[in-house]
């Protein structure tokens, strides 16, 4: 499969929230184009409603205007053919469930597969994720990394074409964290997959991505839109040290500090 | 890729071989409860061979045992506690069954909230002797007015455990479940009732013991048949031995359910209190 095209189109976003004394402007605006087979981060300050912008291109949450398309249909429920990857890994994985039967979920709620089908696709999944041999236990026995594994096998035993994350390595430790990196980016490429990843750190937003999106503080509106291209495989040390990746850092760094007004606060 | 294993299964299989030596030590405490037990019978004995209390209504222990005994295999007490019994397991049955379905549906569909919630709160303060005339009237003094009263208290436990279970399920396991495209009774039947069976189970341990209490009530008031019967008819003919053996029937009868209860809620639950335990 050799995708290409547009899969998810964000057209004029609004959302405001209702609240005492006036309404609060979470986004403000917001077009959106993502390609097929891209990989996507959306950073920004918190609160600045990028968690809101990808809720409601999942079909979790209902903009205030503006319309969401996968591919040609509005999207106004969760589309079958996209997955969203939750922050709480520990709250969204089912702990009545072994970890087997967590990656099943999707499939057996779709029902167009045999039990046999079911298992094996679980399996091939859970080895995906390098969770082999852990296959009874259950998600609170694993540890936090091990358990967002979980979720993203889950994530990815339906096949979907999107794949939404909510700032999915945020509660890891740093080094569990560059190990989950590098099974994302494996992940997308072998599996040819769009992801649209949104987190606040700068630096794992432009090392994973081939595009950052940078939001401004709330009302929310796109401030950069910019490509990441970077020579040579991704790589944890040599990558970070790259005078283009270190360019695309602080041209976004810029942008961040300047709209919290945090620039040279020391030399001041 | 740096491997990110914390617990490997070793780990998992050294904390499985410590439980052995906790087990041990707390079966020691519990002989302790059970010896203490043996210590107040005991003392029991004593008092009633000394004849402290008038021996009429105060027999030995081992007179009591001895009654019990002969009662078992005469067929006597096993023919008033199987009746019970069916009353308590027709009654826990229904009265579970109604109150699980009421509680999802009043946790799950606002409406259905609006339209139970006060009559709960009115139905539910009320003690169940108070409503046993009343259901004479309508039901007669046969089994179906025990099982009626036994439904019907053990109704509300259930009932209102279930809805805060509901209504406390994680949003997060709710939105989960929807990006799967899993919504309506799907939802109910995968994700809410699993996830508020901890809660389930508490109120069902409260309604077995009510259903215990208005089974012995119901049958003291009106019935021909049953433990509660037995014992006040042998009070009332002055068979007091009679009467502590039905007692006695009573707690072993009580000890076993709350038993089998645990030994159920523990296999079914096994995820509940390994979760809860992580987290702490």
């Amino acid at each position: 499969m050799a995708p290409s095209g547009t899969v998810l189109r964000v057209h004029d976003l609004h959302k405001r929230y209702a609240a005492a004394g006036g309404a609060t402007v979470a986004l403000n605006s917001v077009d959106l184009e993502i390609e097929a087979g891209s990989f996507v981060s959306i950073i920004g300050p918190s609160g600045c409603g990028k968690s809101t912008l990808l809720q409601i291109m999942a079909g979790l949450a209902t903009a205030t205007s503006g319309d969401v398309f996968f591919g040609t249909t509005r999207v106004q429920e969760p589309p079958p053919d996209v997955v969203y990857v939750f922050q709480q890994y520990t709250r969204s994985l089912f702990p009545w469930k072994t970890v087997e039967r967590n990656v099943a979920f999707g499939l057996e709620t779709k029902g167009t597969m045999s039990r046999d089908e079911i298992a094996a696709r679980a399996r091939e999944m859970i080895a995906l994720v390098k969770l082999t041999g852990f296959e009874r236990h259950y998600p609170w026995q694993l540890s936090g990394g091990m358990q967002q594994r979980v979720a993203i096998a889950r994530a990815l035993a339906c096949r979907p074409a999107v794949l939404l994350m909510d700032e999915p390595f945020s509660a890891v430790d740093a080094l569990t964290r560059a190990g989950l990196q590098e099974l994302l980016r494996s992940l997308w490429r072998e599996l040819a997959l769009t992801v649209v990843f949104v987190t606040h750190d700068v630096d794992e937003g432009v090392y994973l991505s081939t595009r950052v999106v940078a939001l401004t503080r709330a009302p929310g509106t796109i401030a950069i839109d910019m490509p990441i291209e970077l020579p040579g495989p991704r790589e944890q040390i040599a990558t970070r040290a790259l005078p283009a990746y270190l360019d695309c850092r602080a041209r976004l760094l810029a942008q961040l500090f300047a709209d919290e007004g945090l620039n040279g606060m020391e030399a001041a | 890729m740096t491997d990110i294993v914390h617990r490997n299964p070793q780990e998992t299989e050294a904390s499985r071989a410590e439980r052995p030596a906790r087990a041990g030590w707390s079966w020691n405490t519990r002989l302790v409860g059970v010896a203490f037990i043996g210590v107040l019978l005991l003392l029991w004995e004593i008092a009633a061979a000394k004849a402290i209390f008038p021996p009429m209504s105060f027999p030995r222990v081992s007179a009591i045992l001895v009654t019990w005994w002969q009662l078992v295999i005469s067929g006597e007490l096993p023919g008033e506690v199987l009746p019970s019994l069916w009353r308590v397991f027709a009654g826990y049955f229904i009265g579970v069954s109604l109150g699980v379905g009421l509680g999802l549906l009043m946790g799950y569909v606002r409406f259905f909230y609006n339209l139970l919630e006060p009559i709960t709160e009115v139905l539910r303060p009320i003690p169940s002797p108070a409503y046993l005339p009343i259901v004479i009237l309508f039901l007669g003094i046969d089994d179906q007015m025990k099982i009626f009263m036994i439904a019907f208290a053990t109704l509300f436990p259930v009932l209102l455990n279930t809805y805060s279970g509901v209504r406390s399920v994680d949003p997060i396991q709710l939105q989960t479940a929807r990006t799967f495209g899993v919504s309506g009774r799907k939802l109910l039947t995968r994700i809410v009732l699993p996830a508020a069976s901890p809660y389930i189970f508490t109120g069902m341990r409260v309604s077995l013991a009510v259903a215990l209490i208005v089974m012995v009530i119901s049958e003291m008031v009106a019935a021909s048949s049953g433990i509660g019967y037995f014992i006040l008819a042998a009070q009332r003919g002055f068979k007091v031995r009679d009467m502590f053996a039905g007692v006695l029937t009573l707690a072993l009868l009580g000890y076993v359910l709350n038993r089998l209860f645990l030994a159920i809620e523990n296999r079914v639950l096994a995820w509940h209190y390994g979760y809860t335990q992580q987290r702490s």
